[in-house]
């Protein structure tokens, strides 16, 4: 028998395995959850400091279904952002895993959504986008395409919330759009989305098989299949390990990450660069103006976009949750010097 | 012979005029002649043009409620001079600017009028308007220093604390002040103003302090590290004094690293989200909200106590429902907080009076977050944490902090297995862990929904009603570490309060000693509600709770809690938006009586 593989850190990927899942046979979540843990396991995140946050909906049951080793945290209904903000504030060091759906952010969490993008918390943030309340089976959500139908007959009349445009114009400095069934790019993504200090939204097309699975269903498998335009091949590349580029220069572009890993983009049909943020605003409003397709990849890239959090709010190396109360109280002579003032 | 320190000053401005600082300015100056005030600011929810009042209570005696007259008014709104000039108090004072209308037709011939020219008096030091109308409120500054006989030394330096680092402003002020005192002696007769301040020992050693800061100095002493807030009147000055204190306190002099995170949400449900989460992770957090925000905080205030998670929020309430009277005060959340959320919950609520005690119980409130593993309220209100009080100082803290049943690394290794909602001692707290704790039996999943013992998802009725039933033990079991009631006096009466309302309590007890009614007080200081509270309900012949809502909200929870003896407990009830005054508690103790005394003589 030879010698199970380990990861930088010697953990095996059953290290990082989750629960069993109780979503539908073939749902794209079990797909995502599947490259979380592929993701995690090849950067060899530390699955004790792994924070998996989630708020409420199919997608959101997903935090139980990797990393049984990190400490999941399952909040209401679109309110996630601010348990994930508030986690990272008292623990900088978390690597914070936030997973969330379309209904979860787009409707009822879109201001929290909108604020964690502005603050710039640091966490990987996946929408699993299919367009449709699954729990409650069946109702549209605000990413669902104008005029999308589901399997009930029902048309969708309103206008889309696209979120990723939505995160570029409140300064997000990692967006990118993707396919659970594309386990390459998605893989690649989640590991450059850790690697990225600050906000990272991956919104995720992943059809729901029940409710949202027509021929014509543009959150589907089969439309998705036809219609989705990969922008890049994706390739990461770890700190420890050499970036060997092959290929020509003026179609690969090699984007340095903060830890020292780098996001190798090779470019295919579409002549994108992801740090471009006009180009990044214009292939949104293609994918969006004409629904024969979906551009995926890595939209836009700014790592100087702005600090994360954790750096504006000025945090030392030591998580607060570690601080005493030696180290948080006046000592004596400072409280009695602050209580002269009200004399 | 002049009313020694034992009288009330009202002035009546418009808001936005700056008389903020004249009125602390004499406030201050007569607790600093060693004389106890009760100050109280009654301000418009506006920035400028309406009417506010600024009202004195000069007490030797040390009464902190509102007295409920005014017997030296100083009237500078035009607005509100009609109403201003009927409610001085037979014998009494008014001082009105010589520009109103109203000077020249005063109609009582009962009260000593001062006609001032405060305008004209600070013509000379600014030529600006702005800064006149400004300067004009020290010139009654000074005519009212002049007049009550007020130390010159103590005023000048409350002026130099007040405008502290700023010498021209200094300058500038103690003028037109030496200007009204020069005017008051020159044009006003003296000898007709009845009351006098003289100099005493009594503030020696005490604080004049609002109870806003004095929670936020709470927090910093109790540890907190993140607070997260929307604002909202009247807690938002809780919340800026704790980041000032941090600043002062929690900023590394060397590296300029902060032991405090601060974030002014988008709204309160992200401000309790944000305390929970960085409380799930082990940070010491709080909000302070008012009713609105207590309303919004609902859903989540459940996801905390049945996911059990610390977190402390201050509830400075003001005038409700709904957005209600902003800057009036009450105390009309005290049942929605108790019971916050849908579904079957119960919290624990401090209920603080004065400053040392809102000090005490907001730095409590986050050891008992942490031991009970809840949301954990403090209960306040606008009166007592807009206005400032004579308290004693705040005394340091005693001991370290508590953080309850925190499993670490270390201890992991000591015990069998870590089952995260398990009641492993019998007194139906478990044990957590802290996310990033590196031990493989640390990881848990924490969920708002239906989990076992072991914090796996469930919808089987035991193991739901185990978890549940255990919750509802811990939080009975809170009353090992609240605050007890403190019970005092002897008689047939009782008097159940706490809060604000201890204040008009505290001073009816003694009037209606006087008279020789005999009464004794149980002032609550926590939910659930100590069995000492169900005690002196059976020990009393008739039980009145005092308190300002219009429902008697603590009333219903005392009678649940002695369901016998539910018809002898009775409310008394303030809840207009002003301070309860003594008087309310008198008066409804002698109708009472009356109505006793007439049964009687009927039979």
């Amino acid at each position: 028998m030879p010698a199970e593989t380990t990861n930088s850190i010697g953990l095996t990927r059953a290290d990082y395995a989750g629960g069993k899942s109780t979503l539908c046979l073939g749902c794209g979540h079990d797909q995502i959850t599947r490259h979380i843990i592929a993701a995690t396991y090849e950067s060899g995140v530390d699955p004790y400091n792994v924070a998996k946050t989630s708020g409420i909906g199919c997608s959101s049951k997903t935090g139980a279904y990797f990393i049984n080793k990190g400490y999941g945290i399952n909040a209401v209904h679109g309110r996630m952002p601010s348990i994930a903000t508030g986690a990272s504030m008292a623990n900088r060091h978390l690597v914070v895993l936030a997973v969330s759906g379309d209904g979860d952010t787009s409707n009822i969490g879109l201001g929290q959504f909108m604020h964690a993008v502005r603050r710039n918390t640091n966490m990987t943030y996946v929408v699993e986008n299919n367009g449709v309340y699954g729990l409650t089976k069946g109702q549209f959500s605000a990413t669902s395409d104008k005029g999308a139908k589901v399997k009930s007959g029902d048309v969708n009349d309103y206008n889309e919330v696209d979120l990723c445009q939505m995160a570029i114009d409140l300064g997000c400095g990692f967006v990118a759009r993707s396919f659970s069934g594309d386990a390459k790019q998605m893989v690649a993504l989640i590991r450059a989305g850790i690697a990225h200090r600050g906000f990272a939204l991956i919104d995720a097309i992943s059809p729901c098989v029940t409710f949202n699975n027509l021929p014509d269903s543009t959150k589907g498998f089969a439309w998705l299949k036809e219609h989705n335009v990969s922008l890049h091949e994706l390739g990461f590349v770890a700190p420890y390990e050499p970036v060997a580029i092959e290929q020509d220069p003026g179609t690969t572009k090699v984007v340095d990450m903060p830890d020292g890993s780098h996001l190798v983009i090779h470019k295919l049909a579409e002549d994108h660069d992801p740090t471009d943020r006009a180009r990044a605003l214009d292939i949104l409003a293609r994918d969006r103006g004409d629904h024969g397709r979906v551009f995926t990849g890595l939209i836009y890239y700014d790592p100087k976009s702005n600090a994360p959090l954790d750096e504006i709010q000025r945090l030392p190396d030591k998580p607060l949750a570690q601080f005493g109360a030696e180290e948080l109280r006046p000592a004596k002579a400072e409280f009695e010097k602050l209580l002269a003032a009200y004399r | 012979m002049p009313v020694i320190n034992d009288f009330t000053l009202a002035v009546a401005t418009v808001n936005g005029s700056g008389s903020a600082s004249s009125n602390t300015i004499l406030a201050k100056t007569i607790f600093r002649m060693g004389v106890p005030v009760a100050a109280k600011n009654y301000f418009p929810s506006n920035i400028a043009g309406l009417p506010t009042w600024y009202v004195v209570r000069v007490t030797e005696k040390g009464w902190h409620c509102r007295s409920g007259k005014h017997d030296f008014t100083v009237a500078f709104n035009e607005a509100t001079a009609e109403d201003d000039i009927r409610q001085v108090a037979p014998g009494g004072v008014l001082m009105i600017d010589d520009e109103l209308p109203h000077a020249q037709s005063i109609g009582r011939d009962d009260i000593t009028v001062y006609r001032i020219p405060a305008a004209h008096v600070a013509r000379d030091f600014g030529p600006d308007p702005r800064l006149r109308k400004l300067l004009a409120n020290m010139v009654y500054v000074g005519a009212v220093a002049e007049l009550l006989g007020l130390d010159p030394a103590v005023v000048e330096r409350t002026v130099h604390d007040q405008f502290a680092g700023k010498e021209k402003v200094v300058k500038l002020n103690l003028d037109v002040v030496h200007a009204g005192v020069a005017h008051a002696r020159e044009h006003f007769d003296k000898a007709a103003c009845p009351f006098r301040v003289e100099a005493r020992k009594l503030t020696q050693g005490k604080i004049l302090i609002d109870g806003n800061t004095s929670c936020a100095i709470g927090a910093l002493m109790g540890g907190a590290t993140v607070v997260a807030w929307y604002p909202i009147t009247p807690s938002s000055s809780l919340c800026e004094a704790f980041i000032e204190l941090c600043k002062t306190h929690r900023v590394d002099a060397a590296t300029g690293e902060h032991r405090f995170v601060q974030i002014q949400a988008e709204d309160e449900l992200a401000s309790i989200g944000l305390v929970l989460g960085a409380g799930w992770a082990g940070a010491r957090a709080f909000t302070a909200t008012a009713g609105p925000g207590i309303s919004l905080m609902s859903e989540f205030t459940g996801f905390g106590y049945y996911a059990e998670v610390p977190a402390v929020i201050v509830d400075v309430q003001r005038v409700g429902p709904s957005t209600g009277m902003p800057t009036r005060t009450q105390q009309s959340d005290i049942k929605s907080v108790y019971r916050l959320s849908h579904g079957d919950t119960e919290h624990i609520v401090l209920l603080p009076s004065g400053p040392v005690e809102l000090y005490e119980l907001t730095a409590q409130a986050f050891d008992l977050a942490e031991r009970y593993q809840t949301p954990v309220f403090v209960l306040t209100d606008l009166d007592m944490g807009m206005n400032i009080w004579v308290s004693d100082p705040l005394p340091y803290p005693g001991k370290g902090i508590d953080r309850g049943k925190v499993l670490d690394k270390e201890a992991l290794k000591g015990v069998a297995e870590f089952a995260r909602y398990k009641d492993v001692d019998g007194d139906g707290i478990p044990y957590r862990t802290l996310p990033g704790t590196h031990h493989p039996k640390a990881p848990y999943f924490t969920r708002g929904s239906g989990h076992t013992e072991t914090a796996g998802y469930t919808e089987n009725d035991v193991e739901y009603k185990e978890v549940l039933d255990r919750i509802k033990r811990k939080i009975s079991g809170s009353v090992k570490h609240t605050p007890r009631p403190v019970v005092t006096g002897e008689g047939d009466i009782g008097l159940i309060h706490f809060g604000s309302s201890s204040f008009a309590v505290d001073e009816a007890q003694q009037i209606l000693a006087k008279d020789g009614v005999r009464t004794r007080s149980c002032r609550v200081r926590a939910l659930p509600l100590h069995d000492e509270v169900a005690e002196f309900v059976r020990a009393c012949k008739s039980v009145f709770v005092v308190e300002q809502n219009r429902d008697g909200q603590l009333t219903d929870i005392v009678r649940l809690k002695v369901p016998e003896c539910a018809t002898k407990v009775r409310s008394i009830l303030e809840y207009g938006g002003l301070p309860m005054p003594a008087s309310v508690v008198v008066d409804a103790l002698r109708a009472g009586r009356r109505e006793q005394k007439e049964a009687v003589h009927a039979r």
